[in-house]
């Protein structure tokens, strides 16, 4: 086995397959930890295996939840070892400390992969060609490798990568490996299909809901209807007579009916009879509005950030603008509705299901149930969408907790209703905006921001470009339980900000994207305070977009919003058109432009954009979830509306601006601007301002 | 328990189940196929979309015993290697994103090319009412034009 360190943290470690073949892998271990390390037997759970027979298998660390990471990571080191992607079998890693953080979220999976699985592709092929001029006797520098093989220049010879696999495990390991000219890449930046795309649509059984094992029951629970309410009592005798019930299971306040099929579960849980009692208080959106309101009436307080003297500015004023702006609490609504497998029993558990924080989830269940976290193993399943509502481990504990009180494997299934009634929902907030404009000009800008639990306004644009601007947030205590939701913060806050950035434009009589250039110059040449953005990013997405679009020439019959965005260090810029069809707003077609650094997987990337913007067009027209006494009125699809084909643009451009940089987010940096941009249209249309979402409360579409 | 045999795929089965089951717990949970998906239960999704009789069904409205005779077609059954126009297309348009509604989306879409073998926007748009979260929208309009113009035929 051999070891060389090539970053501080990161340790690449390669060894040879008993029977045969090569390991390469990444160890991301503190400097400190390096000798132990090189004294503990290897596990074959790495990144890269490659073996006799040339079968590659890379062993992804990260969760697959539709952001196509599976697809991004195997293009990685096909491009470094010189080898057709198609020939690469993807595994997902079950969790294992050696993988590092197998978090998915933040978009941050291709951004923290990128560097090192590269650099594992780039020395398995250093050592397979080390392997093959070894056998020949020529030097390495006269050999190449191509399309899964080693050829010498010289000899006229080729060895597959399968047949040099055992010899390349035994070749020392370069220290410092040099990674591929971005200028020869074959495979990073081109259009590669999602490596599971056959299997998808096969139907074959790829995701937790489809988990089957021997002598596995289905359970389903009853958690309590209302936020604020607890169990008191129950009564199982009709439940366990419902034909397939087998057990009745009381796991903190709820109860699990576990039975041979789902539809046995969910006929034994209705069956049940509860009594909750009122634990808390029960809450209500009626009175979360009427408090957001009043804290954004109240003097301010102890600001996010404060640049210049804005209460002078909005004294001076020749005009000041004040609107507030509303956003309603949303579930996350994955397709897949929450589930998991669990099998817990003598002190052991096997865990297998849909989580974005396989560790947290390990570290809960060995805390709650008082196995060892070594008893404990977790498979990761490909996941039917993750927008962030299994960043909480809930799931997975709760089934745990129930094999465990059943003492047999049980699927726990969710209901919808069961998703959106026990979510970590998307807060709902609400913003005051205040402009200060004098002789043409924007003098101040206050944003406050009031929400449901912890929210806080991101610092970041327009913050940098103002000379007097204050940030402001307000925190609503509250037992509804919220959490991130895709783009967290950003998805309500671009919308405020950048519908109101347009309502200042318009005030002003200036074109809005003349006018955030214009801004974007101030903050470039003279920046006020901290700057948590690059002006020039930010300048090329939107000269992209409006290029893309031929701003400032709107087709016949046609009217266009604009907006722009920076997260998860991506910048986007949006145009959204509309026509009126008897009077009914439609939108026909939506440009972006992206800055996201390198593009890794055209395809994969153009479509994690163009669904952002669908997804994002939706909840900004259609959705919202209510409180009434602590329990979700919207309980399912259709009163909980979403967004369909019809209502969907026709075509969603989108533009990347080459970049040499490393990847950035792009699993969520498309979703924020699109909402302002879709309000910032309709005022172009109908002369009306919508300040609060779902815009379907105050206006029909087509 | 009442027994009900009926045709899953060209294949004869016999399953005991009550009589109110949906179809849809039937195929996933006694019959383990799993391709047709649980997304709400009540007819909005459409990812436990099947065809029964030839036409689009949402599994989860369908009582086992309604099924009576009729013949029962599952996301399994499409095609014998996968390749069903409405199959290929999606795969060449790279459609899924998290994959977890597209069984039912490509259910729906191969029924609308039976009955429409050239659909408009209009008719697309109109006929397919899946849910996906992902927003996979565009790219499923435009494989299903695709598998038109290849002849999406069944």
């Amino acid at each position: 086995m051999s070891t060389s360190s090539v970053s501080r943290r990161n340790f690449l470690r390669v060894s040879m397959i008993a029977g045969g073949g090569m390991l390469v892998g990444f160890s991301t271990l503190g400097k400190d930890e390096k000798a132990t390390m090189d004294e503990t037997p290897f596990s074959p759970n790495v990144y890269i295996k490659i073996a006799p027979d040339g079968k590659i298998t890379l062993v992804s660390p990260n969760p697959e939840i539709g952001q196509g990471v599976k697809t991004s990571l195997v293009m990685l080191i096909a491009e470094e070892m010189n080898v057709d992607w198609q020939k690469i079998q993807v595994e997902i890693a079950p969790l294992d400390a050696k993988y590092g953080s197998q978090t998915t979220g933040g978009s941050g999976a291709v951004r923290s992969r990128y560097t090192p699985l590269r650099q594992a592709g780039a020395t398995a092929r250093v050592l397979l060609i080390a392997a093959a001029a070894d056998t020949w006797g020529v030097a390495a520098a006269d050999c190449y490798a191509e399309n899964g093989f080693v050829v010498s220049k010289i000899a006229g010879k080729k060895l597959s990568f399968g047949e040099l696999a055992t010899k390349a495990a035994s070749m020392p390991v370069p220290a410092n490996v040099p990674l591929k000219d971005p200028k020869e890449f074959k495979i990073i930046g081109t259009r590669v299909k999602d490596v599971d795309a056959q299997a998808i649509v096969t139907g074959k059984p790829l995701f937790g809901i489809d988990t089957r094992r021997e002598g596995m029951l289905f359970a389903v629970v009853a958690r309590p209807p209302a936020h604020g309410k607890k169990l008191q009592s129950f009564d199982d005798s009709a439940a366990l007579k419902i034909t397939g019930v087998k057990k009745v299971v009381q796991v903190k306040s709820s109860v699990a009916v576990l039975a041979t099929s789902t539809w046995a579960a969910i006929k034994g849980r209705a069956a049940l009879k509860i009594n909750w009692e009122d634990a808390a208080k029960l809450e209500s959106t009626t009175d979360h509005d009427k408090a957001f309101r009043e804290l954004l009436s109240k003097p301010a307080a102890t600001p996010n950030r404060n640049d210049g003297d804005v209460d002078t500015a909005m004294a001076s004023a020749s005009k000041v603008l004040d609107v507030y702006y509303e956003v309603p609490v949303l579930s996350h609504a994955q397709m897949e509705p929450l589930n998991f497998y669990a099998d817990v029993r003598d002190g052991k558990a096997e865990l297998y299901g849909p989580t974005q924080v396989p560790q947290n989830l390990v570290a809960t269940v060995a805390r709650e149930l008082n196995i060892p976290p070594a008893n404990i193993t977790l498979g990761l399943p490909r996941q039917g969408g993750g927008f962030g509502r299994k960043l909480r481990p809930d799931n997975g504990v709760e089934a745990a907790l129930i094999s465990q009180a059943a003492q047999c494997p049980v699927q726990v299934q969710w209901t919808r209703e069961d998703d959106m009634q026990n979510d970590f929902y998307r807060a709902s907030g609400m913003f005051r905006f205040k402009a200060a404009v004098k002789d043409g000009n924007l003098e101040a800008w206050q944003q406050s921001f009031a929400c449901l639990g912890n929210g806080r306004s991101p610092d970041t644009y327009p913050a940098g470009a103002l000379k007097n601007l204050r940030i402001e947030s307000y925190s609503l205590p509250t037992n509804i339980p919220t959490g991130p939701w895709r783009a967290p913060t950003h998805n309500v806050q671009a919308f405020a900000n950048e519908c109101f950035m347009d309502e200042v434009a318009t005030e002003l009589k200036k074109d809005p994207v003349a006018f955030r250039l214009e801004l974007l110059k101030k903050a470039k040449e003279q920046p006020v305070g901290r700057l948590a953005y690059d002006p020039d990013k930010f300048i090329s997405v939107i000269e992209l977009v409006a290029k893309m679009c031929n701003w400032g020439k709107t087709p016949a019959n046609t009217y266009r919003g604009f907006s722009t965005w920076f997260s998860f260090n991506s910048y986007v810029a949006q145009v959204v058109e509309i026509q009126m069809e008897k009077g009914k707003p439609k939108i026909t077609k939506v440009y972006c432009a992206v800055h996201c650094g390198r593009v890794v997987n055209l395809s994969g990337a153009e479509n994690q954009v163009q669904g952002a913007v669908v997804d994002g067009l939706g909840h900004a027209m259609y959705t919202k979830l209510t409180f009434q006494n602590g329990a979700a009125v919207q309980t399912n699809f259709g009163p909980y509306n979403f967004v369909r084909m019809r209502n969907t643009p026709l075509d969603v451009v989108v533009g990347f601006v080459p970049s040499e940089e490393n990847p950035t987010g792009l699993g969520e940096p498309g979703l924020p601007p699109i909402a302002p941009a879709l309000a910032n249209a309709l005022f172009a249309a109908t002369g009306k301002r919508f300040r609060r979402m779902p815009f379907t409360d105050d206006i029909q579409f087509a | 328990m009442p027994k009900y045999n009926f045709t899953v795929n060209n294949r004869q089965v016999s399953v005991e189940a009550d009589a109110d089951t949906p179809l849809l717990w039937v195929l996933r949970d006694q019959l383990n196929l799993v391709g047709t998906k649980y997304g709400c239960g009540v007819a909005q999704c459409g990812a436990c979309t099947i065809h029964y009789n030839g036409s689009p069904v949402r599994s989860c409205q369908l009582p086992v015993s309604a099924v009576g005779t009729g013949k029962v077609v599952t996301i399994e059954g499409l095609s014998e290697k996968g390749d069903h126009p409405v199959q290929q297309a999606w795969v060449e348009m790279d459609v899924a994103q998290c994959g977890y509604c597209q069984s039912g989306q490509i259910m729906a879409a191969v029924a609308l090319l039976k009955k429409n073998p050239k659909p408009s926007d209009e008719e697309i748009d109109s006929t397919i009412t899946n849910i996906c979260r992902c927003g996979t929208n565009v790219r499923i309009r435009k494989a299903i034009h695709l598998a038109a113009s290849k002849g999406g035929k069944l």
